[in-house]
């Protein structure tokens, strides 16, 4: 039996709510045979419970009470698919705007946003705004599944008018790759079986260009960084230093810089679970041990050139969540960036994004679900790479100090197309 | 310095998912006063043992193990617990369901009814009384529905309650796990591993093990479409015919609810194997626990269940 190494994609589904996220993800597992024969007995007797008959493809995915009673996804189901080469990390995300922190949740960690839109209706406002969410969030390739063909009578025109929608908005949101697939979720044309309904379609099937795209991290000009998670005393006397790699791999004698201190030294040894290896690479979980006697704790971070920027004042992009606006002088807020909490606050509103036109238009304070540009300024310095150099040392959380609740994601610097 | 260098192995699905689970529990033990991590003898929290040891050498674990005992365990379990739990250089703290039937909290099932629904409040009482504000678990969201829906730090209010409709934004791998006093988090690090991603990992670390896991001969019923272990738990009905077959368990949990399934497969290789082609779910095939109601798990993590 083949059981061979495989690579890893984080991708993200996203699109307005009824328009079949959760049916399409469900076809793609029912056809690629990725459930169990109880877990289909399961869905179909939930369906028969519910008078929907024969088979709700959603219910693969849609696993709670309150889901399955309402008939709509309200926050991220993870599944798992494996082909020979991959395995696949598929987070469902809700499409309704008021679960837009779930679906930043799942979107955070993709590689991918699979887009499903219904033909009809073409592309609303709802994913348009999950486009830009995701576009944002730094997912840089998309593929989008035009659902519900069979509706529409598989009808190339109707397809072409939404290909067209498609091509302009992925243009002004700077995706590097978007890929525009008709489907029927519902009876699986183009999911996994390439469709007899669309003569005049020659691309691929969804599974097909999910398996044809590129998994993994951003290539960055960065250098490599390691924000400090935790230390570890080493038997005999001494330290190094833990945290996940990010940018660029570590190599044993790179000349590094601790930040914010600005002290420079090498690395002497790395380490993984105790066993010293030659190099750290991207999303390992390494600790380094440093030529020279430092102080370095958790929140520091290592780092080879170019360096990141110690800051206490940045602009940032603001996906605002909490239920009180967003505001100078607004509720008391923590920022949790990399390994680090500050105490932060709001400095100035630059301006809200407007889904429509993406343009940052004047604002002074956000509601729940916008998405703006402000002036943060924190207590103690940030090491900070712009969002788009860096997913890790880009970003951060801002929490509600009262309640401990996440109430923001945030993202240093903003997006090209603003 | 002079030690000999491994050469770096190319970053596969096993590498990245136990990375992340490494970062996950320094993030926690760096984030929480007193975490603790949750320990039943099945396979994955074994891996999560194993992963935590890792996270910290050469140190020792900064966390006890807790144990919740329903006093219908299999024997090879708790041998294994002690084993690992040595090995790996941990305080182990047991709480027992026992206690809390004896304290009045719980109506008791008698000896051969199910205890696993009871867990719940020796784990919560259990949390309670060591101020713990994190607990590690070993759950894996595609082993059922309502687990595929939960963040990595899942949030618990003071009554130890899940709440899926108003889960903590989870962005990136910014994992936030401060909670005010009474309050908790469960984490999950293997939350993206597979059944089989567990098996290879076990596999490639060649992990110690308790030996129901492999194929052996045993005295078994069929009951509610399960093989079931004749034993101190387990009475055969007058129907009920015993007989004797190869098997191995694919989980493990009480002794009267957790099914064997039929199999020759005695070594991780064969394991692997079997696990790779398997047409119905570990839990599906081999849980008593989740086949009360649709949403069996979803009610039980609700009131604060692993």
């Amino acid at each position: 039996m083949e059981l061979a190494t495989k690579d890893l994609l984080r991708l993200a589904t996203i699109g307005s709510v009824d328009d079949g996220k959760s049916t399409l993800i469900g076809r793609l597992l029912v056809d690629t045979r990725q459930l169990f024969d109880d877990q289909l007995d399961a869905v179909a007797a939930a369906s028969e419970k519910r008078g929907i008959g024969d088979l709700d493809l959603s219910f693969v995915t849609d696993g709670l009470r309150a889901e399955r009673e309402q008939g709509i996804t309200i926050d991220v189901a993870y599944r798992y698919a494996t082909t020979p080469t991959r395995k696949f990390i598929i987070a469902d995300c809700p499409g309704h705007v008021t679960y837009t922190r779930n679906m930043a949740t799942g979107a955070s960690t993709a590689d991918l946003a699979l887009v499903v839109l219904d033909v009809a209706s073409g592309l609303k406002e709802q994913t348009r705004r999950h486009l830009c969410i995701a576009a944002l969030l730094g997912v840089r390739s998309v593929i989008v599944a035009v659902n519900k063909m069979d509706a529409v009578d598989w009808s190339e025109l109707a397809f072409e008018r939404v290909v067209d929608q498609i091509a302009t908005v992925s243009r002004e949101l700077g995706f590097s790759s978007s890929l525009t697939i008709p489907v029927s979720a519902l009876l699986g044309d183009n999911v996994v079986e390439a469709s007899l309904n669309t003569p005049w379609y020659e691309g691929p099937t969804v599974l097909e260009a999910l398996e044809a795209s590129e998994a993994g991290s951003w290539e960055t000009a960065q250098g490599a960084r390691l924000p400090v998670q935790w230390v570890l005393r080493q038997n005999g006397g001494g330290r190094t230093y833990a945290g996940m790699v990010s940018g660029e791999a570590f190599h044993v004698g790179d000349a590094v810089t601790l930040l914010p201190a600005g002290v420079q030294t090498t690395i002497r040894a790395i380490n993984f679970g105790g066993v010293p290896r030659p190099e750290a690479t991207v999303g390992l979980a390494a600790d380094l041990d440093l030529a020279d006697e430092t102080d370095a704790g958790r929140g520091d971070l290592i780092a080879t050139a170019p360096l990141p920027t110690v800051t206490k004042e940045f602009e940032a992009t603001i996906c605002w969540f909490g239920e009180q606006p967003f505001s100078v002088g607004g509720q008391r807020l923590r920022l949790k960036h990399t390994t680090k909490s500050t105490p932060v606050r709001v400095q100035a509103i630059k301006g809200l994004i407007d889904i429509e036109s993406l343009k940052v238009v004047d604002a002074t304070s956000f509601t729940t679900n916008q998405i703006g540009l402000a002036t943060l300024v924190t207590a103690d310095a940030l090491v900070v790479d712009d969002y788009r150099e860096d997913r890790v040392t880009g970003s951060f959380v801002l929490i509600d100090e009262v309640t401990n609740a996440t109430v923001a994601a945030g993202m240093v610097g903003h997006a090209t197309f603003l | 310095m002079t030690t000999t260098l491994q050469t770096p192995h190319a970053t596969d699905h096993l590498d990245v998912l136990e990375s992340h689970a490494l970062f996950i529990l320094r993030e926690v033990v760096a984030e929480c006063e007193r975490p603790v991590l949750l320990f039943s003898g099945g396979k994955d929290s074994a891996v999560l043992l194993h992963l935590a040891a890792k996270a910290f050498a050469p140190q020792q674990l900064p966390f006890p193990v807790l144990h919740i005992d329903t006093g219908q365990n299999f024997d090879e379990v708790l041998d294994f617990r002690d084993r690992a739990v040595e090995v790996a250089g941990a305080r182990l703290i047991v709480a027992k369901v026992q206690d809390t039937i004896d304290q009045g909290k719980v109506a008791d099932p008698g000896l051969l009814g199910s205890r696993n629904r009871l867990q719940t409040v020796t784990l919560l009482d259990a949390i309670n009384d060591n101020k713990f504000d994190a607990a590690f678990g070993g759950a894996r969201r595609d082993e059922d529905k309502a687990r595929a829906k939960e963040r990595i730090l899942s949030f618990r209010d003071a009554f130890g309650q899940w709440d899926p409709r108003q889960q903590r934004p989870e962005l990136w791998q910014l994992y936030q796990g401060k909670v005010n006093p009474g309050e908790h988090v469960r984490a999950f690090p293997l939350s993206d591993w597979t059944e089989l991603d567990v098996w290879q990992y076990i596999g490639r670390e060649k992990m110690d093990l308790p030996s129901i896991y492999f194929a052996h001969e045993r005295d078994v019923i069929s009951r509610d479409g399960m093989w079931l272990a004749v034993g101190a738990f387990v009475e055969p009905n007058p129907d009920e015919e015993v007989v004797r077959k190869m098997v191995r368990f694919r989980t493990v949990g009480d002794a009267n609810c957790t099914g064997a399934v039929i199999s020759n497969a005695n070594t991780l290789d064969a394991i692997i194997e079997e696990v790779a082609i398997a047409n119905v779910s570990e839990r599906g095939a081999t849980r008593g626990d989740d086949k009360f109601s649709e949403t069996a798990m979803e009610d039980r993590k609700r009131e604060g269940y692993f």
